[in-house]
């Protein structure tokens, strides 16, 4: 494994829904401009940790967050942080597409208005940069007017990541991205997440193991709120460790 | 409920025992004809190496639908990946038994020296390291695997102290030239046989601790 400081680490990370604990004692390392994939059964705590490295589960009631989480080595739950800067620096793709129900365009720049003060001007070149990023230029730059919602879902899905990329963020977190497309939309959204990982680190939750094993070069596999097992992809789905990874990942249980 | 792929995995497993069982067969029919002259021994392993070629076919095509349909990792590639390995060896184990047989006719129909040198310890010696090798995968027992292959060496030596002494023989007793380039080729024949089941020892050692030793030195093991 690399030995380059990791652009995300947790350190003895616990996460509590009032009394249940959600995730235990997490000690992970995210390396940068890689793609690292959670795995493990329903309820296994992948979405809570994904929500953790941007913040997102504080809106939910009754969270507590015990341990360090440094991003860029900066501790993002210390309470100087800068919440707006960091879900900047850290983007969000969801399970279903959910673009808003606004124009192409207006997708792309309704982040840029809120969050970043860039002039007016410098949105359309914004546009073309983050539909290319994720390439749907060709396919949209005769339609940028069209009502975002009336695209495929395999578009809809690239534009909430061009969404994402308009934010110039480091990281790109997606739960689930595929689990509303078709198997050939699910193979190209795969591909865009190499092409991608050339500028940024990607953090995908997935109960798919295949399309982990298929994406990404790290791999984790989580229980019950614990990591059991974190690597690389090639040697856990060849070589696991251990045993509850193996009996897991080759369908014996989960 | 069982996985399905856990019911196509044993029938993977009962396909390559059935089909070490025919091989290992083979290789003791064969020996038997070329050590008692008999000649319906040696047809008998002739006769069945169809049917080994056809089972190799038919084990590979088990071994391509698992790795297309059943996306299998860890342990259970592991052991598809040793079972075509394996499949393959016995395969080759069984042409080799087919050159015995071929040279066993032979000596079943001239009138060769019946000197036969070390050639019976030979014989036993591959048929042990044969049905260990087995043994070690059906089992999983990477000690009875690690034995096996340790046992390779001395089926070389003995393959090249016979080949200097055939040479030796034929020097003193140039009629003896047929007889001794037989003996050669039954002795090279089954010092293949030793390497093979040598391979389908460090398949088991590959699959029960995911470790690759071929190529690797005694202490290495």
């Amino acid at each position: 494994m690399s030995m380059e400081q990791p652009i995300i680490e947790t350190r003895s990370l616990n996460l509590f829904y009032g009394s249940f604990q959600a995730l235990i004692n997490v000690d992970l390392q995210i390396q940068d401009r890689q793609i690292t994939a959670l795995i493990g059964p329903s309820g296994c705590g992948k979405s809570t940790l994904v929500r953790v490295f941007n913040r997102m589960n504080d809106l939910i009631d009754g969270v507590r967050v015990t341990g360090r989480v440094l991003v860029q080595a900066e501790n993002i739950y210390a309470p100087s942080i800068d919440m707006i800067a960091l879900r900047r620096k850290v983007g969000m793709v969801f399970q279903r597409p959910n673009p808003f129900p606004l124009t192409v365009a207006e997708n792309i720049t309704f982040g840029l208005e809120v969050h970043r003060s860039l002039p007016r001007s410098e949105f359309r070149r914004m546009i073309e940069e983050s539909l290319k990023g994720v390439l749907l230029w060709e396919d949209l730059k005769d339609r940028l007017d069209a009502p975002a919602l009336g695209l495929s879902l395999e578009q809809q899905q690239r534009l909430c990541i061009a969404r994402v990329l308009a934010m110039k963020p480091k990281i790109i977190l997606m739960d689930e991205p595929c689990s509303a497309l078709d198997p050939i939309a699910t193979m190209k959204i795969e591909d865009l997440m190499r092409e991608l990982k050339r500028d940024y680190t990607i953090v995908i939750v997935t109960h798919n193991m295949q399309q982990a094993a298929r994406a990404s070069d790290f791999t984790a596999f989580m229980y019950l709120g614990e990591l059991i097992e974190f690597g690389e992809t090639k040697s856990l789905f060849r070589t696991p460790r251990v045993k509850r990874t193996e009996d897991y990942i080759t369908g014996r249980f989960g | 409920m069982e996985r399905q792929l856990s019911q196509d995995l044993e029938r993977l497993k009962a396909n390559l025992i059935r089909m070490g069982s025919l091989v290992q067969q083979s290789v003791s029919d064969s020996l038997e004809a070329l050590l008692h002259r008999s000649e319906a021994n040696a047809r008998q392993v002739l006769d069945r190496d169809e049917q080994v070629d056809s089972l190799e076919l038919e084990i590979d095509e088990e071994v391509l639908d698992l790795l297309a349909l059943r996306q299998p990792v860890a342990s259970d590639l592991r052991f598809i990946i040793a079972a075509q390995k394996i499949n393959n060896d016995l395969e080759r184990i069984g042409d080799h038994a087919v050159n015995i047989a071929q040279s066993a006719v032979l000596f079943a129909q001239r009138t060769f020296r019946t000197d036969m040198l070390d050639m019976p310890v030979m014989a036993d010696i591959g048929r042990t390291m044969l049905r260990e090798a087995l043994d070690s995968f059906i089992r999983l027992d990477p000690a009875l695997a690690r034995s096996v292959i340790i046992e390779d060496d001395k089926m070389d030596d003995r393959n090249r102290v016979l080949s200097s002494k055939v040479i030796e023989v034929i020097r003193r007793d140039p009629e003896a030239l047929e007889w001794g380039l037989e003996m050669i080729r039954i002795s090279r024949n089954l010092e293949r046989v030793s390497d093979l089941a040598t391979n389908i020892a460090e398949e088991t050692i590959f699959l029960t601790q995911a470790r690759m030793v071929k190529h690797k030195s005694e202490s290495d093991l």
